[in-house]
């Protein structure tokens, strides 16, 4: 994609996801969202972030259509949303790939589950596996891949379904620090050349604030939208400049402090 | 096993116990103890006659049947129960009453029901072998790690799809111990039933040597009966290792 259609995209984007009033009790009494009501425009990151066991996963559960919220809708593309669908893909934190197949067929799974003809979904599935820079792994198998490798098979074989919306449950974190960092820096490449719509859950402030345009800061269980950030940082050619950038440094500090209240009160 | 300095294989206690029983078998101490090595002439001599072959077709066949049957049930019920609380609170008690129960004493009313026939036999297979099957089968697709479940509906699986391509692969480490176990127990059962029937099979070999003391026959078809079952255990215990990497997401 160029310049030129990157700007077609209006200043307002549209939300694609919208959560209305969302409220989420476990059997047992443990009440994990309260009442939250959020919109995710289209084509931007956007991050839910917050303190451990706030409920950030649980609303991305709920938006993925795999638990059911106890009370309020989540409408995606003005449908709401009552089971996993076609327009939504995940991507995991412990990347749920299947041990038993190799990153070929791992990545064209969701394909064949749709019924897609081998010769088809493979040449699709290639194409994103040479994208995410594993070509020459199509044969290998899960166990011989890194963690870092493993997600992004896990990568692949979400963008591979052409999702409008991707769902992402702390997708780096089961990965170590530099492959980290190289994964955030593709994972910017990737919002900018697919123009979907990504739903990125992190507990690590810098994370968010390096691949977030809108950063939705979720306060301790039960969880409330308690601010909501939209990082002004430039974002060139180089991805390393952007840790450099004051903007980035700012915004990271502004979030700890934000943050900061509910760990003194937790304490 | 390390004995002094020196590591000696353990089939060497083999050696010592075949050793002993030969001595005994030669003092005479007792007509049920004959010479392991009578024993081994015996095994050479009976095995290609028309009359094992005739009792090893009838006896596999029950024992292939009885275990496709125990496999091709279990397996998809204990997946059910795995995956379903409302069929596993209706199956659970059942199963676990069997898999404890002394089935040997079941085996006269399969006899009743179904007669004195091969359709016994193969039955009587069936129930010494389903039980583990199903058990084992539940355990795995419980040990499922959730997410891959999870990846299974997000991607648009539907209940056959993720029966299919997902529960039994991820379940299989499982699934295969207890398809072993259950082998070994349908060894038992097809041996037991075909006793208790007493006409068919190796059943009646056993009981036409043992009526007669033949001894050195009945004890050589112990021992093909053993080598099999033994055989069997290991190629399955094999396979299982080769598998094992399908739970990987669990460890």
């Amino acid at each position: 994609m160029n310049a030129a259609t990157a700007e077609a995209i209006p200043a307002e984007p549209r939300a694609i996801v919208e959560v209305e009033d969302v409220s989420k009790v476990y059997p047992g009494g443990t009440e994990a969202l309260n009442h939250v009501s959020l919109d995710f425009p289209e084509g931007q990151l956007t991050t839910l972030l917050g303190p451990s066991g706030c409920g950030k996963t649980t609303l991305l559960k709920i938006i993925a259509g795999l638990i059911p919220a106890t009370g309020g809708e989540v409408r995606v593309d003005g449908k709401v949303v009552t089971g996993p669908g076609p327009e939504r893909a995940f991507v995991f934190q412990d990347f749920a790939l299947m041990p038993w197949a190799n990153v070929l067929r791992n990545v064209a799974f969701g394909l064949e589950l749709r019924g897609v003809a081998r010769s088809e979904r493979e040449a699709v599935a290639e194409s994103y596996i040479g994208q995410v820079g594993l070509k020459g792994f199509e044969k290998a198998y899960p166990h011989e891949l890194s963690g870092g490798m493993r997600q992004r098979v896990g990568l692949a074989r979400a963008l591979t379904v052409n999702a409008k919306v991707l769902l992402m449950d702390e997708p780096f974190s089961a990965v170590d620090e530099q492959t980290r960092r190289k994964f955030q820096e593709d994972l910017l490449e990737l919002v900018a050349r697919e123009r979907k719509t990504f739903l990125f859950v992190t507990h690590s402030i810098e994370e968010a604030v390096y691949v977030s345009d809108r950063i939705v800061l979720l306060s301790r269980r039960p969880s409330r939208v308690s601010q909501i950030v939209e990082p002004d940082i430039p974002r060139g050619d180089d991805p390393e400049a952007i840790r450099r950038d004051p903007a980035y440094i700012d915004t990271v500090e502004e979030i700890w402090q934000g943050l900061k209240k509910y760990l003194d009160e937790g304490v | 096993m390390v004995i002094g300095k020196i590591r000696v294989p353990l089939f060497c206690s083999l050696i010592i116990w075949a050793a002993l029983w030969e001595v005994v078998g030669r003092s005479g101490a007792s007509f049920i103890i004959p010479p392991l090595s009578a024993v081994f002439a015996r095994i050479v001599e009976i095995v290609p006659t028309a009359t094992f072959a005739e009792a090893l077709w009838i006896t596999g066949k029950a024992f292939l049947l009885g275990n496709a049957i125990a496999i091709a049930v279990g397996v998809p019920l204990g997946v059910i129960m795995g995956r379903s609380i409302i069929a596993d609170r209706v199956f659970l008690p059942w199963v676990n009453l069997f898999l404890s129960a002394p089935l040997t004493a079941l085996v006269p009313v399969i006899m009743v029901i179904f007669g004195l026939g091969e359709t016994t036999i193969v039955m009587t297979v069936v129930l010494f072998a389903v039980w583990i099957i199903v058990l084992d089968a539940r355990a795995g697709v419980r040990g499922i790690s959730p997410s891959l479940v999870e990846m299974a509906q997000v991607f648009g699986a539907n209940p056959w799809q993720a029966f299919g391509k997902i529960y039994i692969y991820a379940a299989l480490p499982e699934i295969l111990s207890g398809i072993r176990l259950g082998m070994i127990r349908a060894v038992k059962g097809v041996v037991i039933g075909q006793l208790l029937v007493s006409i068919i099979g190796f059943g009646r070999l056993f009981e036409l040597y043992s009526s007669r003391f033949l001894m050195e026959h009945f004890w050589a078809l112990l021992f093909v009966l053993f080598a099999f079952a033994f055989t069997l255990n290991e190629v399955l215990a094999w396979l299982e290792r080769k598998v094992d990497y399908y739970a990987a997401a669990r460890h």
